[in-house]
């Protein structure tokens, strides 16, 4: 990405760093922290044999073979992240700030998590390198991702349901920072998502880069160029952040986020700060923050990653949205065609690709972002459809 | 000069320490605001801390969540606290503290909303989630609008920022007491008395103490090193339950004669 796009925690006029004053040190330390080894060769070198050994990377880039001759247009190639170890690309994200965390000498580690794969990955991650962990969820999405929550406490982890609120990803964010700022000396708070205030955004995305660094060199190796699309869901914004990534500065190639229509924040936000940061938001005219509702839990948020407002300002990324509906048809499609389950966050991006294949040639090529399997939401699914 | 300043300075120039209740508006009703204001003053307070109702309060402690959760759901908004505010401004007598998150700012505009926060007797503003960095979102139209903006200093802050800190707050300085979030603790850290004389080296603005005092005991205890302070849960939840003696109890440990 171009250097002037960030500066000093900012993307454009996004990001920032809008916390009270107890975190601002808390944060800054953290800051430190992660310049100081995000380039140190032997902190990478570590990274990258665990994203190799233990995440199980590098993951396919597969020709969805069948999808493409259903669909008459462009190639629809699938970037498998839901192969990763815990079953989607969270664990990038997880295995690089547990080894800063690991650096800086701190025995607890706390996370939120919406659908629960964050969670997960955390609370895995946690088992293996021997840290305390306490997981913060939605009341409400500890009842709808109950599978997770039992798989989060089977590692170890103490899994928290924050009874506010909607009982969201929201509530779960709040109830982590004060947790970190009550216990800061001792505990890392590892965000999930590309949101937060500075050094969040930039750190999630640089993690989870690994995506679109691995899916650009297959693409090359496979077609002889870059691919017309890449499309993702975004929520946050994390997965889509790492798969667009490495292609910002290829102007060629477009880059489209797929939002939830009961949570589309780009399509029907606006700027505003939240959580931490400057970003696009759902919110009334008065300034409060207005509910969502995607049956993707992952997905279920009222704000997103600054770096996706930057792009959906700048026209560099177009932002789209997808209802259930069109979700839960992606989700059997991909299921029936592929012999792939694909998580209902990355059934959005699957969705959008149903859309968009038929209006393109077969020179073109779409790369769909899978983020995670859909094992969690296969329950939830059979209670949708058997109404 | 500020207002604010000006009365928390009168008050200890008689021995007295300032005392200053947060209260969370259009909680129990919009309605109730004015004789909560009024009760108040005749009490004997120096200002009042008018807490805005946000979605969002990532400062807030438990106590004061649910009663703006409570204020949510009558209908709050900072539009009406205002409009409210202003519809009896002339028998506000003490300075009031808006304590209120950037957002709802913003979406009301940020010169407007300081032109009318100063009609309806605001003095001061407190905005927990924007940092000193980002001040002249604001600050500008504060200064305009003679309304001061205070900064909350923390005891997790490094000397270098506490003195930056110190130096930029007007009207007051807001010393977090206790670590984290707003909330009635019993126990009180050693290094409280120290951290409360570093930051008075770099200024001549009032430093009060908040978050966590919760008993008369509290309060003495806390003017003992500083020019007063701040009660929020312990007055909230006092409200909620009507329970005026509890907050008379509090404001009398203020006073010169129960001072030692």
């Amino acid at each position: 990405m171009s250097q002037t796009a960030i500066k000093n925690g900012y993307y454009g006029d996004f990001g920032g760093s809008f916390v009270p004053e107890d975190l601002q040190e808390v944060l800054q330390y953290i800051g430190e922290q992660y310049e100081k080894y995000k380039n140190d060769p032997e902190f990478n070198e570590e990274l990258e044999y665990y994203l190799r050994e233990y995440a199980g990377r590098e993951n396919p880039l597969y020709l969805a073979e069948n999808l493409t001759k259903q669909l008459g247009g462009a190639k629809i190639y699938l970037k498998r992240e839901d192969l990763n170890h815990t079953g989607s690309h969270k664990i990038n994200n997880v295995l690089g700030q547990i080894l800063l965390a690991k650096r800086m000498g701190v025995k607890r580690v706390i996370a939120e998590t919406g659908a629960g794969q964050h969670g997960v990955a955390t609370a895995t991650a946690c088992a293996m390198f021997g840290m305390e962990c306490t997981i913060y969820m939605g009341a409400k999405d500890t009842k709808r991702q109950a599978l997770n929550v039992f798989r989060m406490e089977l590692l170890g982890a103490e899994v928290v349901a924050v009874d506010k609120g909607q009982g969201l990803l929201k509530e779960a964010v709040d109830e982590a920072f004060a947790d970190l700022v009550a216990n800061y000396k001792n505990t890392f708070y590892l965000i999930g998502s590309a949101v937060g205030p500075t050094p969040y955004p930039e750190m999630v995305e640089h993690f989870q880069s690994i995506i679109s660094k691995e899916s650009r060199a297959q693409h090359l190796a496979k077609e002889g160029k870059l691919p017309t699309a890449v499309v993702a869901a975004v929520g946050g914004g994390s997965n889509a952040a790492g798969a667009f990534y490495h292609y910002i500065n290829d102007e060629e190639v477009r880059l489209i986020g797929v939002e939830p229509a009961g949570a589309a924040t780009l399509s029907k936000g606006s700027p505003a700060v939240f959580h931490g940061f400057k970003s696009y938001v759902l919110q009334d005219e008065e300034g409060n923050l207005l509910d969502t509702e995607s049956i993707a839990a992952g997905l279920d948020y009222q704000g997103v990653g600054p770096l996706h407002a930057y792009l959906h300002t700048t026209g560099r990324g177009e932002y789209v949205t997808a209802t259930n509906e069109e979700v839960l048809e992606a989700f059997k499609t991909l299921s029936r065609v592929e012999g792939i389950i694909p998580a209902l966050e990355s059934s959005h991006a699957v969705a959008h690709a149903l859309k968009l294949a038929p209006t393109l040639s077969p020179e073109d090529s779409i790369i769909v972002n899978v983020s995670g399997r859909g094992d969690k939401d296969v329950e939830q699914v059979f209670a949708m459809l058997n109404k | 000069m500020s207002q604010l300043k000006d009365a928390i300075l009168a008050t200890t120039a008689n021995g007295d320490k300032a005392f200053v209740p947060y209260i969370m508006a259009g909680d129990g009703g919009l309605e109730k605001l004015q004789s909560t204001i009024s009760k108040l003053q005749e009490l004997g307070v120096t200002a009042i801390e008018v807490g805005i109702p946000f979605t969002d309060p990532v400062a807030d402690g438990p106590t004061i969540e649910r009663a703006g959760e409570r204020a949510l759901a009558n209908g709050t908004t900072l539009r009406k606290v205002i409009e409210t505010l202003a519809g009896f401004a002339s028998e506000i007598k003490v300075p009031l503290v808006a304590m209120t998150y950037l957002n709802p700012i913003l979406a009301y505009g940020v010169e407007q909303f300081a032109q009318d926060a100063s009609a309806a007797g605001i003095r001061g503003v407190i905005i927990p989630d924007m940092p000193l960095e980002e001040k002249d979102i604001i600050h500008p139209a504060l200064q305009e609008a003679n309304i001061a903006l205070i900064q909350l200093v923390s005891l997790t802050s490094t000397p270098e920022r506490v003195e930056r800190l110190t130096k930029a707050s007007e009207g007051f300085i807001y010393a977090v007491t206790v670590n984290g979030i707003t909330g009635a603790r019993s126990s009180f850290a050693n290094e409280l008395e120290e951290h409360f004389a570093k930051i008075q080296d770099y200024t001549d603005t009032p430093v009060l103490a908040g978050f966590g005092i919760s008993s008369p005991d509290h309060v003495k205890s806390f003017g003992a090193f500083c020019s007063g302070v701040i009660v929020g849960s312990k007055i909230v939840d006092s409200l909620a339950n009507d329970d005026w003696a509890t907050i008379e109890e509090l404001v009398l440990a203020s006073k010169v004669a129960t001072v030692r």
